[in-house]
């Protein structure tokens, strides 16, 4: 009987698995997201059901009432949040997958070590692994949600010899970790293993800048699976290894893709403090000090978008910030109704993590294939009568294309510059995340107006239902 | 040690099978992938859930349980937001 229902158990963790790869496969493509994510679901929700018919699990209400309060949190936070946190919502669900992950490795470390049987080389290398692993995506993600969340400043804190602080870490974890292997009953040992790789985990994100922020979201992603995996390895759960190796290698490829959008490589994300360094700090002050900007008015503005044929929308991160995507939305509304042909650009990595502003665009109910990337929008700027740039602004960033000196030097950009016309919503003329001056700025075709996304989109609206 | 590779056996395949399933995803669904597969993540429930399984308390069933409550809110919240973002996707707007 008892075999039968283990039997029965892994069959069920393989139809889960399956459904896992179906969910993936489903969320690729717009038409079937939404099936894709309930498959998965489904899939998650038969391997937590099986797993409580296993006979080792007893403990029925405490696991019950453990369900019951994480579902119902879980709940919350989901119907509470607002879209533009969603990078922070998504870091801080990371952090608590690497947090159960790590658990789960120190738990199993702990029976292992009451059960009085001398522990094997392999089960301490997963447990080490599974602290590691999940100890860092913990730590990194509530950093990273931190910075998103505005806890902790954005820019990139650094502070002297910290790579070979890191370095030293490592090696100490490295060296604990061989000792572990001769003694594993050395408690003192183990938790300072824990200790370390906590450690890790900040000061790895710490001196990273908000601008590279997609790419640290999507790599903790790719952590929270690895470490889920680890988890697996440890309590010899094939289910948990598939799954994590799914989640894990799905993050990888966003990461990469974040990587390529901004022309930079992971270890220069990593390991460069991109932002700290860069000399604009001081020069942008001067720069804006000699160089006449334009600016324009609402109305004024309200007229060019009014009577032009094609405008293009870039949003960035100030929109986010500004909640500004409805007044857009509307705006783009009011210039379809004079007929102008409105598009939206989305940069790669334009917001805070991947694919920020589609889902805040789909939240102000823009229909997706008005969106373009920005492989198939750049070659029709030459065509584009505005282009209305609200709260980007190394995105596009025309520096990136000649000025080999510049930090964004070779980041593909959104090609504004080459529009007819230039309009630029912005609060100020103060730098990005990536903290250099934009010679966009400068350009005779580009008009700046100066304040809040929204304020200025809003008035916008306004002067052009007078047109 | 072999319980090990054929771990790692079936982490190696099930890695490039994720590869395969994400390459060519529009950049329209990165933030609603990544959220599901966050969810996907929160597999370490099922861990947890083994580990707190003993009826008798020890620190590993305390271990146990707070992974299965970190873990839950992973799993329902990660699922519920993909699904809240996703109801939002639309090609038209339909007109009431």
């Amino acid at each position: 009987m008892s075999e039968f229902l283990s039997t029965g158990i892994q069959l069920a963790y393989l139809v889960a698995a399956s459904l896992f790869i179906l969910g993936l496969k489903n969320l690729g493509s717009p038409a079937t997201a939404r099936k894709g994510n309930i498959l998965a679901s489904v899939g998650m929700l038969i391997a937590v059901v099986v797993t409580l018919l296993d006979q080792a699990v007893l403990n029925y209400s405490m696991i019950f009432l453990g369900l019951v309060i994480g579902s119902v949190i879980g709940a919350i936070a989901a119907y509470k949040v607002e879209m533009t946190a969603m990078p922070q919502m998504v870091g801080l669900l990371n952090g608590l997958g690497g947090a159960a992950s790590a658990l789960v490795a120190v738990g199993e470390f702990w029976r292992l070590l009451n059960t009085g049987e001398p522990l094997t080389i392999d089960a301490v290398l997963v447990v080490i692994l599974g602290v590691l692993i999940g100890g860092i995506t913990l730590t990194g993600s509530l950093v990273a949600f931190g910075k998103l969340q505005g806890l902790i400043s954005g820019s990139p804190i650094t502070f002297p010899l910290q790579q070979p602080l890191n370095a030293i870490l490592l090696i100490g974890f490295l060296i604990g970790s061989a000792y572990l292997f001769i003694a594993p009953e050395n408690l003192t040992v183990f938790l300072g293993l824990v200790g370390v790789s906590l450690l890790l985990g900040v000061l790895v994100v710490i001196p990273i800048g908000g601008a590279d922020m997609p790419v640290v979201i999507s790599l903790l992603n790719s952590l929270s699976g690895i470490a889920a995996s680890a988890a697996g390895f440890v309590v010899m759960n094939n289910i948990l290894i598939i799954a994590g190796a799914l989640v894990g290698a799905s993050g990888l490829i966003l990461t990469q893709i974040m990587c390529k959008g901004m022309n930079r490589t992971l270890t220069s994300v990593l390991f460069s403090a991109f932002g700290a360094t860069s000399s604009g700090g001081g020069g942008a002050g001067a720069i804006a000090g000699d160089k006449a900007v334009r600016t324009v008015g609402a109305d004024e503005g309200a007229m060019m978008l009014g009577y032009a044929r094609s405008v293009v929308i870039v949003p960035g991160y100030g929109m986010a910030v500004a909640q500004a995507q409805h007044a857009i939305r509307e705006l783009s509304d009011q210039l379809e109704r004079l007929g102008v042909d409105v598009k939206y650009a989305i940069h790669p990595v334009a917001g805070r993590m991947p694919g920020h502003m589609n889902v805040l665009l789909a939240e102000a109910n823009v229909p997706y294939p008005q969106l373009y990337d920005m492989d198939d929008i750049n070659p029709e700027f030459d065509r584009t009568d505005v282009a209305l740039v609200i709260g980007a602004n190394d995105v596009v960033n025309p520096a990136a294309r000649h000025d080999t000196g510049s930090p964004v030097y070779g980041m593909p950009i959104l090609e504004v510059d080459k529009a007819q016309n230039t309009i630029v919503i912005k609060r100020s003329l103060s730098p990005g995340f990536a903290g250099i001056d934009n010679e966009l700025f400068y350009k005779d075709k580009t008009m700046m107006m100066f304040g809040s996304a929204r304020d200025m989109v809003t008035q916008l609206v306004s002067e052009v239902k007078q047109l | 040690m072999e319980g090990l590779i054929v771990g790692l056996s079936v982490f190696v395949l099930a890695s490039f099978v994720g590869f395969e399933l994400i390459n060519k995803v529009p950049p329209t669904l990165h933030t609603p992938l990544m959220s599901g597969a966050n969810a996907i993540s929160g597999i370490a429930v099922i861990g947890a859930l083994i580990i707190a399984g003993p009826r008798d308390w020890n620190v590993t069933v305390i271990l146990g349980l707070i992974a299965v409550v970190l873990a839950t809110i992973n799993v329902v919240g990660g699922f519920l937001v993909t699904d809240r973002m996703l109801q939002m996707f639309k090609k038209k707007e339909v007109k009431a």
